[in-house]
């Protein structure tokens, strides 16, 4: 503590306290307890001294002080319990009392302000209650219940300071002071979105989550356990605890993990009910003999049992694996393909990738990881050695300049997002650049909106400035970089004023962003999709990694290169080995040393050569060469690129077997389909994108005969033969350890302990390192590399025939190829239909209305769906979500790949629009 | 999965498709006519109080199309501009694009005095009259007092108002303030006007020399606080640079007047206080909050200092004027600073002080209307100038803004320490013919109430027998209450005022007012209650409208228990 001390006194003791403490924390400290209501202790919260129930008497003050927001003074005498500050503390309960609804009949009977009334033993208000006001039941996911608010605004500061979605307001004034949604509309109908904060930080019971407030308005909060967890859906990795009630998930909370500090989003509180969808798959099945693959999924739950006949575990494990086996004897390892999850845990992506390597002796084994950040991480690979984040996202609370490039973190990353706003909105300067306009543009210094596929000349432009005007870090770059040189003649012809007709961006803002970036020693880069998904997406990460570099922004407090990775565990699949070139942690399968290890550990003979990837793969079915595939939890037929192939791939395959949750459109082209475990449903750990491994816990049971997919894997490696003998995820973590020197120091024992542990980490008891790379980099003899990039155009131009450009994209409410999200009754509700994106101009145009049908058409297909309009949209693009079965956007996009990465271009292809008449 | 149908079922099946981005969407017209409307000016969040009324001015009243286009604009959450509009009084949100704006707004002064005078019944007939052409509403005190009862009509005033006047004046459409005949820069600089400034400004007056002699006149604040004006200097120069004057000319306090009298009579005399105020911290800039009920101040303020800016006597942007929007709250220092910062007018918890953490949390001196309008005097002609105007072992002089029963009404400049007897006897011509002098509010509506038996204690700050008897003196606004006037009617007009102009920031301030109200309107009165009320409200409200808010209520306890009955 190097904050001076301060002396005073509580009821005539003697205390010490930080000149940043308040009373009431002091207080709290010594076991003293003050009352508060629009206090919340939690990180985030800011005191308001508003409500007054936490009144304290200070000696030789006219009136009394607000403990939650009172800083303590030299000598200063504090009574927390004089008559007075009790008379007054009592009577705001009194007064609050008056205008609340019975308690048995209210909206949460246990909420924060009655237990504070039952310990103060405030039982009755003398005053005259106000009008009861009506409830809001507009929002599919949240009631409100205005007649429990007492105007605390602690929902205000959720919503605008701690998330920062800036919905709520507290309207009117004095006792007609109302809490309201943007300009006072129902909140259904309001820029909500739902994250739900509000809801976790109301005291009394005015937002509740609506999955436990009836009809009556009656809140059931009584819950039989509350099991610790971690969010199933994207990569930032919030902590959450469930609420369980009947093996039932009766609503979540945000927890104080790492990456969350309480927070969530609307998929992480609100998307959980999926679980229990009627639609969940609680028997094997296995196709019924002579039902033919068709081309584009026409099963359905409903029709399910017309082409598969449920059959015992033992007849399903039985017939996938003598699948495999057959097919192992005549066509030999290079007929088989193996697609994990990066939605399943670090111990089921390495049990499966194991399976596919030692069970079936070839490395084709891959996952979603090559269709969003394969290219980042071979940018990453090769320029710094290491393919993981070089600082968590929350670093930006130190940095001063914030780069977001081709990622739209309010969507797709909502939480990491509230810590960018949080920056912005603290001073540093946000860059946000983007084809698409985004919420985060509010919060930014510069919204740089490039034309769509232009990275690569923006970003050299960038550097070019940085160049020219000698704004570069030059001890930096000679004692930690390589290749310097070659970089700056290559990027002498990349003129700002040249790039501006590429770019769109006049050559006096690139400038001016360039300077910005440079001349800050704290500076931090994001990117997304946006940056991966082109043919040339290796090339995008390689110049923000050279932007990095060349300012020295990399390795120290407030700086780094973070890609912001988009399932809960990409990070954690990837490091277990789910990539056909790289065994656990990154080694190369075509090294011998490695090879001979794992040959040596796992004790059979490996596949000395690289597998396929993803498309690759598909690529390989089309011709013969691949015949089996095991799919663990990933859905090809939704998320491959020109999906028409895709499909054509699927439907040829010989043997499949996948394990899903659900019928996922993939399952549709099954010979067996397991029944496995949702994500609430088991034990496992999984590693989010700021490299923090984080246990995830078994909170309800599995339906039927659904099984957690580490032992489904475990018996299917049983019957391939393997000597397995897996009890429990914990077993498998322990083996994979060993094979992973990133994981030294990080036990399950200390994970279930302490819940999240950052990797490297260096002891047993010490906290991993978050800002890596300081001293220097794991490759080049420590030296990060520059790789100069080139311009090329996208794969697919517009031209006369298909004019506009497609990009697409995910949507807050859904995740991935909507298999749970769509199935989640809130977020379904929220955004229940595919539309595509058009800007108002390209609407107005083509002489239609928002709402109606269109018709989108590439080269490889065509979908008809609803237009939305939308003004962050530039003209002449179309944006589509790829979530919705009824309208796959991937029957639209180009599979070209990048060289390197292996990555398609999903961000980009040339397509047109036409009425539906 | 629930074995009971949520609340919100309804919302869950309804499913929402939508053809744009969630919550209410620019349109491109209304982006356009906001954008024209504040094209050349540079967009800064303080100043969206005075895009409100450019826009108010400009429509007729608050389109929510036109909310959502500014909010874009700023790139302010949708809800900072509606809070923001709707805490104002002045601010008229309209929700329905479609409505017609009337063409302008009448509202009735139904404060103490102009209650007296009649203004419910002028407020009932006007009411009645169906006319969609205007907008008829109930205003507090608009510092017109000693002509009650007063209406406005758009900018315009209507004084000793009827309904006949009321009604003439929306015929002929009158709606712009009348300027009357005032001191203008000419007239004031050959009296010597602004030489003070410039002996101060050309050293041949030290800083520390005009601060001996106002320490030495005794000059106090005159916004009601009455702390010592070099003190409160002193105070912010023991902060750093940069620093903010701001002055406060949000006069609200019922039965206050003062304020507008100087402001529409002498605005140099003010304004080179201003100035001197504004060196004296060496202010960065200084800001005028004036409230919008003086829209002839407004006007005579803009027109003179544009005089000074061509005149050389200020820079330009260096006063900036800011606008109130209706909201007595505002009067309190740190709720005016909110509101000059564009927000909502919230009273700040304290420590820390503004003169510490102040405008853009930087030092501020805040300082009153008339305390700096007195500075040139005080430097010019000397502190005993001041001092000695004592009487009754006071120093100095009181602008009192006397209203109510008397014959003679208005601003009385008198001496620190007169009674209420001497003001009404010497100064106001006496009591109405037909009234007898039966109490007194001694400082608008806070001040308390005393009884006519009481009319021998000196007015003054920090007067003892005041304070003993639970009143102060604020800012002079003296209310003179007749045998006619019903004491719990008077209670009752002055705690509808607080609860209406509470901010609602804490809860024994809005939550208190309403239940005090609804608690005096009962047929018989709980003392317990009341007095509990009145604890919480006192001990435990952020600022010094709650804690002064029972006030007149204890008075009316203590010195009139025949006038209304007790069940406890």
């Amino acid at each position: 503590m190097t904050n001076p001390i301060v002396n005073f006194s509580i009821n005539n003791k003697q205390v010490k306290a930080n000149t940043d403490e308040t009373i009431w924390q002091v207080a709290k400290r010594l076991g003293i307890e003050i009352p508060h209501l629009c206090y919340l202790p939690e990180p985030g919260y800011r005191a308001d001294g508003n409500c007054r129930a936490c009144m304290v008497e200070i000696e030789g003050e006219r009136v009394l002080a607000a403990s939650c927001i009172r800083k303590p003074t030299q000598d200063m005498k504090v009574f927390t319990t004089s008559e007075r500050a009790k008379k007054s503390r009592n009577l705001v309960f009194e007064l609050l009392l008056a205008d609340q609804p019975e308690r048995k009949t209210s909206h949460n009977k246990d909420s924060h302000f009655w237990k504070w009334l039952d310990k103060l033993e405030v039982n009755d208000s003398r005053f005259s209650p106000k009008e009861i006001c009506v409830a809001d039941v507009s929002h599919p996911s949240i009631s409100v219940n205005l007649d429990s608010c007492i105007q605390c605004n602690l929902c205000v500061r959720a919503c605008r300071e701690v998330q920062v979605n800036d919905v709520i307001g507290m309207a009117y004034r004095g006792e007609k002071s109302k809490i309201i949604f943007d300009f006072d509309d129902p909140m259904g109908d309001s820029t909500c979105v739902a994250c739900g904060e509000c809801v976790q930080a109301c005291p009394t019971g005015a937002l509740m989550p609506s999955s436990i407030v009836d009809n009556k308005g009656y809140g059931h909060t009584d819950i039989d356990k509350k099991v610790e967890s971690v969010c199933p859906y994207c990569g930032v990795g919030c902590q959450i605890e469930y609420n369980i009630k009947d093996n039932q998930i009766a609503y979540v909370d945000g927890i104080d993990g790492p990456a969350n500090k309480n927070r969530l989003c609307v998929k992480g509180r609100f998307g959980f009910d999926y679980v229990s969808h009627a639609e969940r798959l609680t028997k094997p099945l296995i196709r019924i003999k002579g039902k033919k693959k068709e081309l584009h999924p026409s099963i359905d739950f409903s029709n399910l049992h017309d082409y598969f006949k449920e059959v015992t575990w033992k007849e399903a494990l039985e017939f996938a694996s003598s699948g495999l086996l057959k097919l192992k004897n005549s066509d030999g390892p290079s007929a088989f393909a193996g697609f994990g999850s990066a939605k399943c845990s670090n111990e089921e992506a390495y049990l499966f990738q194991k399976l596919i390597r030692t069970g079936l002796n070839t490395n084709n084994v891959d996952h979603c990881t090559r269709l969003c950040h394969a290219s980042s991480v071979a940018a990453l690979l090769e320029t710094i050695g290491s393919g993981a984040v070089t600082a968590p996202f929350y670093e930006v609370e130190h940095s001063e300049v914030i780069i977001v490039i081709g990622a739209n973190p309010t969507e797709n990353h909502p939480v990491a997002a509230t810590f960018f706003k949080n920056a912005a909105k603290k001073g540093s300067k946000l860059i946000v650049m983007d084809p698409r306009g985004q919420a985060l543009r509010n919060y930014a210094t510069h919204m740089v909106q490039f034309k769509p596929g232009t990275d690569v000349a923006l970003l050299n432009s960038i550097m070019h400035v940085i160049l020219e005007e000698n704004l570069f870090d030059e001890e930096y770059i000679k004692k930690h970089t390589l290749g310097f040189e070659q970089l700056k003649e290559h990027l002498k012809i990349f003129t700002p004023d040249k790039m501006a007709k590429t770019t769109g961006i006049e050559a006096s803002e690139i400038r001016k962003v360039a300077r910005l970036f440079a001349n800050t020693k704290k500076g931090i880069i994001f990117w997304g999709m946006g940056i991966s998904q082109h043919i040339h997406g290796t090339d995008n990460a390689r110049c923000l990694i050279s932007l990095a570099l060349m300012t020295g922004n990399v390795g120290r407090k407030g700086t780094g290169l973070h890609p912001l990775r988009g399932q809960n565990n990409v990070q954690g699949a990837s490091d277990a080995g789910l990539i056909p070139m790289m065994y656990p942690d990154y080694q190369l399968v075509n090294n011998d040393k490695t090879r001979k290890f794992f040959e040596h550990f796992w004790k059979t003979d490996l596949d000395p050569n690289s597998g396929l990837t993803v498309v690759e793969i598909m690529n390989a079915i089309h011709k013969g060469q691949i015949k089996g595939m095991y799919i663990l939890g990933e859905n090809p037929a939704m998320s491959d690129p020109d999906l028409n192939h895709a499909r054509e791939s699927l439907q040829k395959l010989e043997h499949l077997i996948v394990q899903d949750i659900f019928l996922t459109e993939t399952a549709t082209y099954a010979d067996v389909i397991l029944p496995a475990s949702a994500w609430p449903e088991k034990n496992g750990t999984v590693t989010n994108t700021n490299r923090q491994v984080q246990m995830g816990r078994k909170a309800i049971q599995t339906p039927g005969e659904a099984k957690e997919d580490w032992w489904i894997t475990n018996e299917i490696g049983k019957k391939l033969g393997l000597d397995w003998n897996y009890n429990s995820p914990k077993d498998i973590f322990e083996e994979m350890a060993k094979t992973m020197p990133s994981l030294n120091n990080i036990t399950w024992e200390r994970l279930e302990k302490e819940n999240s542990v950052t990797y490297p980490c260096k002891s047993p008891t010490a906290k991993g390192e978050e800002v890596v790379f300081g001293d220097k980099f794991p490759i080049h003899g420590g030296k990060g590399k520059f790789v100069p990039a080139n311009v090329i155009s996208p794969d697919e131009i517009p031209d006369k025939e298909f004019p506009m450009i497609l990009t697409t994209g995910r949507q807050l409410e859904h995740w991935h190829t909507g298999a749970m999200t769509r199935k989640a009754s809130n977020l379904d509700a929220i955004e229940p239909e595919a539309t595509i994106s058009l800007s108002p101009k390209d609407i107005k145009s083509i002489k239609i209305n928002s709402g109606e049908l269109i018709k989108v058409s590439t080269r490889r297909g065509s979908i008809k769906t609803r237009v939305r309009e939308d003004r962050s949209i530039p003209e002449g693009v179309i944006f589509m979500p790829f979530c919705y079965k009824e309208a796959a956007a991937n029957l639209l996009t180009n599979s070209a790949l990048d060289p390197i990465g292996k990555i398609p271009e999903f961000k980009y292809c040339a397509a047109k629009i036409d009425i539906v008449k | 999965m629930n074995n009971f149908f949520s609340q919100n079922k309804g919302a869950l099946i309804k499913k929402k498709r939508r053809w744009k981005p969630k919550g209410r969407q620019v349109d491109d017209s209304s982006y356009k006519e906001i954008t024209s409307l504040l094209a050349g000016i540079a967009i800064v969040r303080d100043e969206l109080i005075e895009y409100l009324h450019l826009i108010q001015d400009n429509f007729g009243c608050l389109y929510d199309k036109h909310l959502t286009a500014l909010a874009e604009l700023m790139k302010i959450p949708l809800a900072e501009v509606y809070e923001v509009a709707t805490f104002y009084a002045h601010f008229n949100v309209v929700k329905d694009s479609n409505l017609k704006a009337s063409e302008v707004t009448i509202r009735v002064c139904e404060s103490l005095t102009c209650e007296m005078f009649g203004s419910q019944e002028i407020l009932k007939s006007l009411s009645s009259i169906n006319n969609d052409s205007f907008n008829i509403v109930p205003g507090p005190c608009m510092g017109r007092c000693q002509h009650a009862p007063t209406v406005s009509v758009g900018k315009n005033y209507v004084d000793n108002a009827n309904v006949d006047k009321v009604l003439k004046i929306v015929e002929k459409k009158e709606y712009q303030p009348v300027i009357t005949n005032y001191i203008d820069l000419n007239n004031y600089e050959s009296e010597g006007g602004y030489s003070v400034l410039k002996k101060f400004i050309n050293k041949q007056i030290s800083l520390d020399e005009i601060k001996s002699i106002v320490e030495k006149s005794n000059l106090k604040g005159k916004g009601g606080a009455g702390f010592p004006t070099f003190k409160k200097w002193e105070f912010v120069l023991a902060n750093p640079e940069p620093r903010y004057l701001t002055i406060n000319a949000d006069e609200g306090e019922v039965g206050t007047f003062k304020d507008r009298y100087y402001l529409e009579k002498d605005p140099h005399r003010f304004l080179e206080g201003v100035l001197i105020s504004a060196k004296i911290v060496n202010a960065k800039k200084a800001y005028i909050y004036l409230r919008d009920e003086y829209p002839l101040a407004l006007e005579i303020l803009k027109k003179e200092i544009k005089k000074l800016i061509e005149n050389n006597i200020v820079e330009k942007n260096y006063i900036i004027i800011r606008r109130g929007a209706g909201a007595y709250i505002c009067g309190e220092e740190s709720a005016m600073i909110e509101s000059i910062e564009g927000k909502r007018g919230l009273p700040r918890n304290r420590p820390p002080y503004v003169a510490q953490v102040g405008l853009f949390g930087k030092p501020t001196l805040v300082n009153n209307v008339e305390t700096v309008y007195w500075l040139r005097d005080i430097i010019e002609k000397g502190a005993s100038w001041y001092a000695n105007k004592g009487t009754n072992d006071r120093k100095g002089f009181h602008s009192f803004s006397v209203s109510g029963r008397v014959k003679n009404p208005g601003v009385k400049i008198a001496p620190a320490g007169i009674t209420v007897q001497e003001l009404i006897d010497d100064y106001s011509g006496g009591m109405l013919d037909g009234h007898t002098f039966k109490a007194y509010l001694p400082g608008g509506a806070s001040g308390g109430i005393l009884p006519a038996s009481l009319n021998n204690i000196p007015l003054d700050y920090g007067v003892k027998e005041l304070e003993d008897e639970g009143c102060f003196l604020g800012s002079a606004a003296i209310v003179i209450l007749s045998d006619q006037d019903k004491m719990k009617d008077v209670g009752l007009s002055l705690l509808r005022f607080f609860e209406e102009e509470s901010c609602g920031q804490c809860t024994p301030c809005r939550v208190g007012t309403e239940k005090t109200v609804k608690e005096m309107k009962k047929e018989k009165w709980s003392k317990s209650t009341l007095t509990d009320l009145s604890i919480v409200m006192s001990d435990a409200s952020i600022c010094g409208l709650g804690q002064a808010a029972c006030n007149p209520l204890n008075s009316i306890i203590k010195y009139f228990p025949e006038e209304f009955q007790l069940n406890d």
